[in-house]
């Protein structure tokens, strides 16, 4: 009885495995890129991967990195793995692939030479534990930027900011128009960041690196901070009126004017660039507010969870390469709105922005994102604080910087 | 009693098809709620950041939830929406199944009406009263537009009253279900009693306030354990009508469970947050089935 039952699960294994080897060049890619600009931006990944004979499968998660996050890691430790995830580089895969989840990339990356060809190389350090690559960055993403709609300050009788003071100033104006001054979406990460990206422009590079990296809580509480504070205080009050979620409903009221700005990461570009928008034209970006003129290197990167099947293992190489082949590189970014992780290939179609975004690149002007420095414990909770400060009135600057100072104190 | 055949000496195996029958779903209890319940909470007591890890840190989890203002949030709403719900919805749904039992007619099409709600999910219900409820669409709007300029009723825009926006949903919803159990309890009263209580001269409010609703006890009590787990696990509704917002002003619990074990990737801080939810059930059942089962046992 007991022998026949073992001989039935081996057959039922060996059946389940022939099945899945059937479809074997399929790979379930999933992400979590599903608005306009950044729908058009996959079509190109997929495009390049069908054409080496394999087929991509999509798996796009609506809502944001947020909702699609739980989802993919639920696959991945529940037993169901995807061909390859989309991850924010840094620490989000971290304990996956300490928990050995994750494929082992090294000796593809040495074959083709990725760490020569991927620049700057921080971006091949968020992909590497214990000297093993683990993943595959495809692009990098600034946060860094004031996106301001010139349709919005011709309006309001005002010239268009070149940098955050200027901005404030010209607030009063605006709203006298009937024209938001700054539009920040409700949903978490959106105002954290704002938050962010106030602190790095208004406080410096070393002041942010010290606070999200070296966990700094006496800086935190300090009076440079309080500045910062101070600052997104006045954020809060010209984003008072922006009744939406989606940072891309937001990006529409920067693009028809119903909005003076949104500080946004560049990704907002591709939404520009569907509605036909042309930079320096339609709308102006200041990357660092126009303060300081750095932008951070965070990104996106695709893991590749661990398969049995030896023709996904293939499949999954495939798209390793592809993903980093020059010419998938220039057509997704271009859609995209981000800037290519390889330092050789040919941007001439770049926009003024995209080009402003190099310049800094190429001088070196580059911190780490806040994702590669803090675990996601830490992030979240400074999510639900700013998330909380920005619609609750009565929080004051002063108390909020206490808890800031506390969280930082208290990550990891 | 009879004595008992001497072949069959044990109990253990009377009703031995009724017993072997029932293994799978004591087995069922056993390993998936008492043994992932006692999982959960060794676990709350570690310092499990995506996978779990036995690695002790005490009551560290504990401390940080309580001094966490998302969680105090979290329970005052619940508390807010529990009280509520079990108030509102327990005296809607009798006067709703009174009304109903006063042999009118179109009974059964009343009944489909008030029940309707109960069929869409918590999902549907609260997107659609997220739209009813929207300033620039909804209820606020249509007053307007009839001349009341300066109406105003924005609950899910406003962090002081937004979790009684999310009542209203969840009563729109829950409170057919409630008048349906009571009615069935009412039917149930033999109609004699009705008939006694009238040749005393009893008015009838007296009749259901003081005889009726005694005898409705059972179905009461049904009432209540469905009431309550419906409180405690309320989770949907808020995603869907309002996603914790404005701010942190609509969070619950569950949100809150959630987000940190699968979001923060923080299982440690998550199962501290479902221990004290378990332990707030625990602090309501224990002492009602003592009452309710220790009762019995003596009159029995």
């Amino acid at each position: 009885m007991r022998y026949r039952l073992t001989t039935a699960a081996f057959a039922a294994g060996v059946v389940f495995a022939a099945a899945s080897s059937a479809s074997a060049t399929d790979l379930e890619v999933t992400h979590w890129w599903t608005s306009g600009g950044e729908a058009a931006a996959v079509a190109e990944l997929a495009k390049a991967f069908d054409a080496t004979g394999n087929k991509w499968v999509d798996g796009a998660i609506a809502g944001s990195g947020d909702i699609a996050r739980p989802i993919m890691i639920g696959r991945i430790t529940g037993g169901d793995p995807m061909g390859a995830t989309q991850f924010n580089h840094g620490r989000q895969a971290e304990e996956l692939v300490q928990a050995g989840l994750m494929r082992d990339f090294t000796e593809l990356a040495e074959k083709e030479g990725w760490t020569k060809l991927i620049h700057p190389k921080s971006l091949l350090d968020g992909c590497t534990l214990d000297g093993k690559i683990y993943c595959v960055p495809v692009n990098i993403h600034s946060q860094q930027w004031l996106w301001l709609s010139n349709k919005a300050f011709a309006d309001a009788g005002v010239a268009v900011p070149k940098n955050w003071d200027e901005f404030v100033a010209a607030a009063p104006a605006l709203e006298k128009a009937g024209i938001v001054p700054l539009a920040i979406g409700q949903q978490p990460w959106q105002t954290t960041l704002a938050f962010q990206v106030i602190l790095v422009a208004l406080a410096g590079p070393e002041t942010f690196q010290k606070v999200f990296g070296d966990k700094d809580a006496t800086l935190a509480a300090g009076p440079e901070l309080a500045k910062v504070f101070a600052a997104a205080d006045q954020a809060r009050n010209m984003s008072a009126k922006s009744n939406v979620q989606e940072w891309n409903q937001a990006t529409s009221m920067v693009i028809s004017g119903k909005a003076g700005g949104q500080i946004m990461g560049d990704w907002a570009q591709g939404e520009f660039q569907v509605a036909g928008q042309v930079a320096g034209k339609d709308y102006t970006c200041l990357p660092g507010l126009g303060v300081n003129e750095i932008i951070s290197t965070g990104g996106d990167a695709f893991y590749f969870p661990k398969q049995t099947d030896p023709e996904k293992a293939k499949a999954q190489e495939a798209l390793a390469s592809v993903m980093l082949s020059p010419a998938t590189q220039v057509a997704f970014n271009l859609k995209k709105g981000s800037l290519p992780v390889r330092g050789d290939v040919d941007l001439n179609a770049a926009n003024d922005c995209m080009k402003k975004g190099l310049e800094i690149l190429a001088k070196g002007n580059i911190i780490p994102a806040p994702d590669q420095l803090m675990s996601a414990d830490g992030v979240t909770q400074i999510n639900d604080l700013f998330v909380e400060f920005f619609a609750n009135k009565e929080l004051s600057a002063e108390d909020a910087q206490k808890r800031f100072a506390e969280i930082i104190a208290a990550a990891d | 009693m009879t004595p008992m055949h001497a072949g069959r000496p044990f109990r253990l195996f009377r009703n031995l098809n009724a017993k072997i029958a029932s293994i799978p779903m004591i087995l069922t209890a056993l390993v998936i709620f008492v043994g992932g319940t006692a999982w959960t909470v060794f676990y709350s007591f570690t310092n499990s950041k995506l996978l779990p890890r036995a690695s002790f840190v005490g009551f560290d989890q504990y401390e940080r939830l309580w001094a966490t203002p998302r969680w105090l949030v979290a329970v005052e709403n619940l508390a807010i929406y529990g009280v509520c719900t079990l108030v509102f919805s327990l005296v809607i749904g009798f006067l709703l199944a009174a009304l109903m039992d006063q042999k009118i007619r179109f009974e059964n099409t009343f009944r489909t009406i008030f029940l309707y709600p109960f069929a869409l999910s918590f999902i549907v219900t609260g997107l659609a009263w997220q739209w009813i409820l929207n300033p620039n669409f909804g209820i606020q709007q249509v007053v307007r537009n009839l001349g009341w300029e300066s109406f105003t009723f924005d609950p899910l825009y406003n962090a002081d009253i937004v979790i009684y926006g999310i009542l209203i949903a969840g009563l729109w919803q829950g409170t057919g279900l409630i008048m349906c159990l009571m009615l069935a309890g009412l039917r149930g009263i033999d109609g004699d009693i009705w008939k006694a209580a009238r040749v005393d001269g009893i008015p009838t409010w007296k009749t259901y306030v003081f005889i009726v609703i005694p005898m409705m006890r059972p179905v009461l009590v049904t009432t209540l354990v469905i009431i309550a787990s419906g409180i405690v696990k309320v989770y949907d509704l808020v995603v869907a009508q309002t996603s914790g917002g404005p701010g942190i002003a609509s969070e619950v619990p569950a949100k809150y469970v959630y987000n940190y074990m699968f979001l923060a990737q923080n299982l440690g801080q998550g199962f501290a947050a479902s221990t004290m939810m378990l332990l707030s059930v625990v602090i309501v059942v224990v002492p009602w089935a003592y009452l309710e089962f220790g009762g019995k046992r003596r009159h029995g």
